[in-house]
């Protein structure tokens, strides 16, 4: 039965690169990075053999800690856990409930998380290859562990179905995960030079930790080969308890969740509220305004990226406070209005087959792409002017603003003409409507990259006069550079944009069909 | 091409609501839709019935402009949809199957959204989304995102979304899939009265009773061809519609074997 159930697995994973090649070669893609990271850590452990015990087993015991809750919070909030054997599909077999324990936790070991986290975990008996006893503790040590993070990962996925089905708190922790992960960099410096400042205390930490359900596992081979046996052994009862603690909980756990599969209710609401529908003036391109808009604050995947907009000037700014130096401000007009325009190169893609609706209905390709270039301009335009300014109010240096704020305009309106053809032509692979905005999209990774960087090299050139007014007056000091780019930006980008916005329109008309075809493949 | 002018398509008099002639889409190496020809009378609730996988969706969606045929031409009252999509599509109301919705929009704002698309004036969709989600029995639902509702009620309002310019012809992929039998009957009502004033619909389902029952005329697709085609009475020819569908479509398997499900 368990081998019934790993046999299913390895049988998913294998028809799933059926259906397209370019699958197989995005996943060897995402699977050979991922391997590659593991396998830098398993060297780094091999080499940490030679160091001595006190630093190993730091390194060892945090990495471990840190890789449990890894697998307990992000399959959370990131909503990505591989559902492929979903104990709900199986309600109807009557497997025996060991038989289906074992075989979804050694199943959760097939794929790219599992199998990293194994390789890295039993790198750990090279550390520990000192004397007869030690690396059998971390062998055994590194087993507990891995189970222990698979077991914790079900554990807290199965308790959370219920929340996790809720459409709202999908939506809302995806968003609330984006600020952590913006903010790691400068998290990541504070973190260190507290530490660097204080270096017994990761050494003091990770002692700590080891007594607990997330370290135990991960310090017995390092307490082996320092020699305390007994701490060991109370480690080894710590870390199996632990185990048998999780494993017992998501028995029943499953058990419950097998007989009352979670319900997402929510409240029936009345109508009257058109919201900006009954704003925008009634034509189709405004039509596609409101939908486009409506969508930039409701859409997860929209959202994400308005998320991560105002965190901008935060983490320059604390970085500017690093160095003291706060020329490199600069660049955030420019990058905003870069990130804001390329935001809606994957319009189409993130519409998936509602892009139907469009094509159903007739709607002329200009008033689509003209309604969309809009919906990004209503926020983008004060948010790239705003954030031009900034800087210079933080350096009280003004002679560069002008041109800053035509480069930074140029670049705004060049790049949603540029993405509004580019958006008419290409799909791309985005996480579909309703998954998170880091859920691995499915779909063709190669063209993915081949249109975002294509595009981007297209729109560095088209914005390259822009550039080199900004470059000749950085090197000549010239502000009369500054002002003729003040007027060339706008100039130039509208022209780009009215051109975008109907060549994009005119591929639409003739190409919709199509376009709706590829879109219907990446479901 | 029939038509006089490229640019301003004036129906011939009487025209088909509907006409395919050799129409045909190869997806990789399986014909999904083997050179269809079919002509669908106006003013006629017709339906288009065929075993899972038969082609029907491929058929409909390239009649209406979704799917480019690899041969073949469709025409709607008389205006090639190939040819002159706009003018094809205003004179069409489509529910496609299997394609999704802006379910981050409330039900409401999504039917607005499909009539504003095609250039209505806002007071009169206005009007008409409220009556389209009273028939409907959706208005309860009026303000709720598209994504939390269920899934009959999404097709509810897909329908809707379909009606709210008052197309000339309709073209329903699976209307009655997993809507319940109130909601049905109620579109039935709706479907009727709008035949009757003159409207023509084109619904395609598995569900032989509801086809013989509902539909004045009915086409059997099966691996992509057209096998009859005509009134319900010539096609059923006296047997019922879903004797005579078998017998047409056969693939039925021998109901010998299968022993051991007696023997417990």
């Amino acid at each position: 039965m368990v081998a019934d159930l790993l046999r299913l697995k390895l049988t998913l994973l294998r028809n799933s690169f059926r259906r397209s090649p370019w699958q197989l070669i995005g996943l060897a893609i995402g699977g050979l990075y991922a391997l590659g990271i593991a396998g830098i850590c398993a060297v780094a452990l091999i080499l940490l053999h030679s160091a001595e015990v006190e630093l190993a087993q730091t390194f060892v015991v945090l990495g471990g800690a840190a890789a449990v809750l890894g697998w307990a919070v992000i399959p959370v909030v990131a909503s990505a856990v591989d559902m492929t054997l979903d104990p709900a599909r199986f309600t109807t077999f009557s497997v025996p409930m060991p038989k289906l324990l074992a075989g979804l936790a050694l199943g959760g070991l097939i794929g790219i998380p599992g199998l990293a986290t194994a390789i890295v975990a039993l790198s750990t008996v090279g550390t520990w290859w000192r004397g007869p006893l030690a690396p059998v503790a971390a062998l055994a040590g590194a087993v507990l562990g891995i189970l222990t993070c698979i077991v914790l990962s079900r554990v807290v996925t199965t308790a959370t179905a219920g929340l996790a089905a809720s459409r709202r708190f999908k939506d809302a922790s995806s968003l609330v995960f984006m600020i952590p992960l913006i903010l790691l960099g400068p998290l990541a410096a504070v973190v260190t030079r507290g530490i660097a400042e204080s270096a017994d205390f990761l050494t003091g930490f990770a002692r700590t930790l080891s007594w607990t359900p997330l370290g135990a596992a991960w310090s017995l081979g390092g307490d082996v080969s320092a020699g305390n046996l007994g701490a060991a052994l109370l480690k080894l009862l710590i870390a199996g308890g632990t185990l048998a603690g999780l494993t017992w909980c998501w028995k029943v756990l499953l058990e419950r969740a097998l007989v009352s599969p979670p319900y997402a209710g929510s409240s029936r609401r009345k109508g009257g509220h058109l919201g900006l529908f009954s704003v925008i003036p009634a034509t189709p391109a405004g039509a596609v305004t409101a939908r486009a808009l409506t969508y930039w604050l409701r859409d997860p995947r929209y959202s994400g990226s308005l998320v991560v907009i105002p965190l901008l000037p935060v983490l320059m700014f604390f970085q500017g406070s690093q160095t003291g130096e706060y020329g490199v401000l600069t660049v955030l007009g420019p990058l905003t209005a870069f990130m804001l325009a390329w935001a809606i190169s994957a319009d189409v893609s993130y519409d998936n087959t509602a892009f139907a609706l469009h094509l159903a209905s007739g709607v002329r390709g200009l008033d689509d792409r003209l309604g969309r270039a809009t919906a990004c301009l209503v926020f983008a335009l004060p948010v790239t002017v705003a954030f031009s300014i900034f800087p210079f109010m933080v350096t009280q240096d003004w002679i560069n603003l002008p041109g800053v704020i035509g480069f930074s305009l140029g670049i705004l309106l060049t790049g949603l003409g540029l993405a509004s053809v580019v958006s008419a032509r290409y799909t791309v692979a985005v996480p579909l409507p309703g998954d998170s905005p880091f859920k691995k999209p499915p779909g063709n990774v190669a063209q993915t990259l081949g249109v975002q960087f294509g595009g981007m090299g297209v729109l560095l050139l088209l914005v390259s006069p822009e550039g080199v007014l900004l470059l000749l007056q950085f090197v000549t000091g010239d502000p009369l550079f500054g002002w003729i780019n003040l007027a060339v930006g706008p100039l130039l980008g509208l022209v780009m944009f009215g051109t975008g916005v109907r060549l994009g329109g005119k591929w639409l008309d003739t190409r919709g069909p199509e376009l709706l075809a590829q879109l219907s493949v990446n479901r | 091409m029939t038509l006089p002018q490229p640019d301003q398509p004036i129906p011939p008099p009487s025209a088909p609501a509907l006409s395919l002639r050799g129409i045909a889409k190869r997806f990789g190496g399986t014909i999904a839709v083997d050179g269809i020809s079919l002509d669908v009378p106006s003013g006629s609730f017709y339906g288009i019935v065929g075993p899972n996988g038969a082609g029907k969706t491929t058929m409909l969606s390239m009649a209406t402009g979704l799917l480019r045929p690899d041969f073949g031409t469709a025409a709607v009252q008389g205006v090639d949809v190939w040819a002159h999509p706009p003018e094809a599509k205003r004179l069409m109301g489509i529910l496609p199957d299997g394609v999704r919705l802006f379910d981050r929009l409330t039900g409401e704002q999504l039917v607005t959204y499909a009539g504003l698309l095609r250039g209505m004036d806002r007071a009169v969709v206005s009007s008409r989304v409220g009556e389209l989600l009273e028939a409907l029995d959706l208005t309860q639902d009026a303000g709720t995102l598209v994504v939390d509702y269920s899934a009959g009620m999404t097709k509810k309002i897909a329908l809707a979304s379909a009606l709210i310019h008052a197309p000339r012809v309709l073209v329903l992929d699976e209307p009655f899939e997993s809507v319940d039998p109130i909601s049905a009957a109620n579109i039935r009502d709706i479907l009727d009265r709008y035949v009757a004033s003159g409207g023509t619909v084109i619904v395609s389902s598995h569900v032989m009773d509801l086809v013989q029952r509902m539909c004045d005329h009915v086409a059997v697709v099966a691996a992509g061809r057209l096998l009859a085609a005509g009134t319900v009475d010539e096609v059923r020819a006296g047997a019922s519609l879903e004797d005579r569908f078998v017998q047409l479509v056969g693939g039925r398997s021998k109901t010998e074997g299968l022993e051991w499900l007696r023997t417990f």
